[in-house]
């Protein structure tokens, strides 16, 4: 890969520009600078800049999960209605139990406080027993709520979800979702752009769980610190529209605020007909503007890195940062071989935590279990992936297939999958954040190794002491018929 | 939220990378109202052993640590969720600074609406001021300086970040003087983009 580090765009900005000012006067868009997607994202949001630089930014929608409940209290200590409850969605994701054990009294009384203070504020919610909840990052664009050209917060970080459908879509804090609630606006100073191009084609096998934890692996959790991402090139092209909601999932873990894919007629396609999406003559015209996201020729960029698609293996964590991720042939890290005292400590305590040795084979490492599901890895592509593995094989570790949305579960079953993932042995379970963040009680044992599909392999991420290591459905899918962690790829020799 | 200029303080020093979200505070503190304090959760998981005890060796449970106010760590501080709870923790613990090559992108955000500083330093400066903890240092907002036994640093802020610290600013109470900027936006997007409300 090479990178450019942040090259200052030598691009002259036009000042602030309203909505009506860019989408009403063609002439004077058509003179303006090529512009980027975000640029496109940003200009057409903003209400108003300070003279400090500060941007007043138009939100189309918000999510609030039960996560939220110290917004609520925040606008209720100060006596405010929600703004806009129209654009505000609630769904329960963090904290609904998912594996059938009756959920403990704190475990209920946040979901039940989300249903309060839905209610309460005249909130739409896709709550527990909706045949349309799921995790809010799999339910959102799954609803046809989520399209290009919106600004979409959430009050989780994984909101840059939804960026790829062209939308600008970030993740912010309670003091933020209070704001938004009550004013339906957010402050925000412009982020860096850069475009994180992957061209050629992936190997069987590798998926965009791949693309990014490669990414992230070389360039560091902050590696895409201040930048929105817009992923562009002929392998994000090829990319199905869940592959790039997974893949625009993980910005955050190499710590962009957002991501992005510019919609092309494959996004319009997954879109069309969905539940809230637009319909008719809206939908022609609203059509027409997704696709002008498109950067324009001649965009430039603050930063721009490129990846060979054809480089990407199979590729799991090792540690306790996805940063720490290497190919599946690759073998562990040497802290006596480390560049600096720091780095040395670093890798150190992960294989310490992690209960590794160094400079042993990735491949071949025992799991005790493994798990698939959450908003990164939790859509139907996914569990057809996992289920091309499973078909006919046995696994040989207790796992648990957590599908992202109601709607996800039900198309599976549909198509026969769970009986696939029974017939293995695995439980198939209810939707839900579930196993991927613990917070229902569905956690890993200290000291277990846990193959995952999830988004972060913190210490004490899905359980205290568990040991997670990140990888694809596919990957997880090879763990689990193995009991080791190790290179899907011949395990799919034969099969579609 | 009172904002501040100035702050005189105990440094301690964690000095391991990637000290992220779940372990700022694990999730499982995270239903608690937060009139009950964060302080107790602040690394819990890394600060006690496995039956609940606090562990005499980790850093901020040294008896040079306590009172501390500032926090020096090294890269990518608060990576991860956007639990806001992770700075309830450092700010109901003491902490008014935490000095980091680099921060969680979230994490800053919800650190300054908080009145919580993340101040950016070279990675030589900040283990410079890793071997001097504990140490008394002296931030200051408006000369954007550390300064203690190794010198004076200057550290980098957004210049919006900086003015809300000082000014302790409510953004929602800024924010709906702009009232009539923001009605107009509404108007202007209801009719050329419809198709954005929802049906």
């Amino acid at each position: 890969m090479t990178a450019t580090g942040n090259r200052s765009s030598e691009r002259r900005r036009n000042g602030p520009r309203n909505d009506a000012y860019d989408q009403t006067d063609r002439k004077m868009t058509a003179k303006m600078s090529p512009r980027t997607t975000l640029d496109k994202l940003w200009d057409s949001h903003q209400i108003l800049q300070r003279a400090d630089g500060a941007s007043l930014l138009w939100v189309d929608r918000h999510f609030v999960h039960e996560g939220s409940h110290h917004a609520f209290a925040r606008i209720a200590e100060k006596g405010m209605a929600v703004r806009h409850p129209e654009l505000t969605f609630g769904v329960a994701d963090h904290y609904v139990p998912t594996s059938g054990a009756p959920a403990t009294d704190d475990i209920a009384r946040m979901i039940r406080t989300l249903s309060e203070n839905t209610a309460r504020h005249d909130i739409r919610l896709f709550g527990t027993d909706d045949p349309r909840q799921g995790i809010v990052h799999v339910v959102g664009p799954e609803l046809g709520l989520t399209l290009p050209g919106l600004l979409i917060v959430c009050g989780d970080s994984h909101t840059a979800t939804h960026g790829a459908l062209g939308a600008y879509a970030f993740g912010i804090g309670a003091t933020e979702v209070a704001h938004v609630l009550a004013t339906q606006t957010i402050w925000q100073k412009k982020p860096k752009r850069m475009r994180l191009a992957v061209e050629g084609t992936l190997m069987d096998g590798v998926s965009a769980k791949d693309i990014a934890l490669n990414w992230i692996a070389r360039l560091g959790a902050d590696g895409g610190r201040g930048h929105a991402i817009e992923y562009a090139g002929s392998a994000i092209e090829a990319l199905s529209v869940e592959g790039r909601l997974t893949l625009c999932n993980l910005s955050i873990e190499g710590g962009a605020r957002s991501g992005m894919v510019a919609p092309d007629q494959k996004t319009l396609d997954w879109i069309k007909g969905r539940d809230f999406a637009p319909e008719g003559a809206d939908w022609d015209r609203a059509a027409e503007a997704f696709l002008s996201l498109a950067p324009d020729d001649g965009a430039e960029y603050d930063t721009e890195a490129v990846l060979d698609a054809a480089e990407i293996a199979p590729i799991v964590t090792w540690g306790t940062s996805p940063e720490e991720a290497l190919p599946i042939t690759a073998t562990l890290p040497d802290p006596s071989r480390a560049g600096s005292e720091a780095q040395a400590k670093r890798i150190a305590a992960s294989l310490d935590y992690m209960g590794l040795g160094a400079g042993r084979p990735l491949d071949g490492t025992p799991v005790d279990q493994i798990f698939i599901g959450s908003c990164t890895n939790g859509r139907i592509e996914d569990l057809r992936n996992a289920a091309a593995v499973l078909k006919g094989r046995l696994a040989i570790v207790p796992g648990m297939i957590s599908p992202g949305s109601a709607q996800v579960k039900a198309q599976a079953e549909q198509e026969g999958l769970d009986r696939i993932f029974i017939e293995a042995g695995l439980d198939w379970v209810g939707s839900g954040c579930s196993m991927c963040v613990g917070m229902n009680g569905d956690l890993v044992a200290p000291g277990k190794r846990c193959a995952s599909t999830t988004n972060r392999n913190f210490r004490g991420r899905q359980g205290k002491g568990a040991r997670t290591h990140l990888m694809s459905p596919a990957m997880a899918a090879a763990a689990a018929v193995t009991g080791t962690i190790t290179d899907v790829r011949p395990l799919l020799k034969g099969r579609a | 939220m009172g904002g501040w200029t100035v702050e005189q303080g105990r440094a301690a020093a964690l000095p391991v990378e990637n000290i992220d979200t779940d372990q700022l505070i694990p999730a499982r503190f995270m239903s608690t109202p937060r009139s009950e304090g964060y302080g107790p959760f602040l690394l819990y998981d890394l600060g006690h052993d496995a039956d609940g005890r606090p562990d005499p060796n980790f850093p901020l449970n040294r008896a040079e640590a306590q009172g501390a106010s500032i926090l020096v760590t090294r890269r990518n501080f608060g990576a991860g969720s956007s639990r806001e709870a992770a700075v309830y923790a450092l700010v109901d613990a003491g902490f008014r600074v935490v000095i980091s090559p680099s921060f969680g992108d979230i994490f800053s955000s919800n650190a300054v609406n908080n009145g919580l500083l993340p101040a950016r330093l070279g990675p030589e400066e900040v283990e410079t001021l890793l071997s001097a903890c504990p140490a008394e240092l002296h931030v200051d907002l408006d000369a954007l300086t550390i300064s203690g036994p190794g010198g004076t640093h200057a550290f980098e802020l957004d210049p919006v970040w900086r003015q809300k610290l000082i000014n302790g600013w409510d953004d929602v109470d800024l924010t709906l003087a702009h009232g009539p900027e923001i009605a107009a936006f509404e108007a202007t997007r209801r009719t050329v983009a419809p198709w954005m409300w929802p049906a």
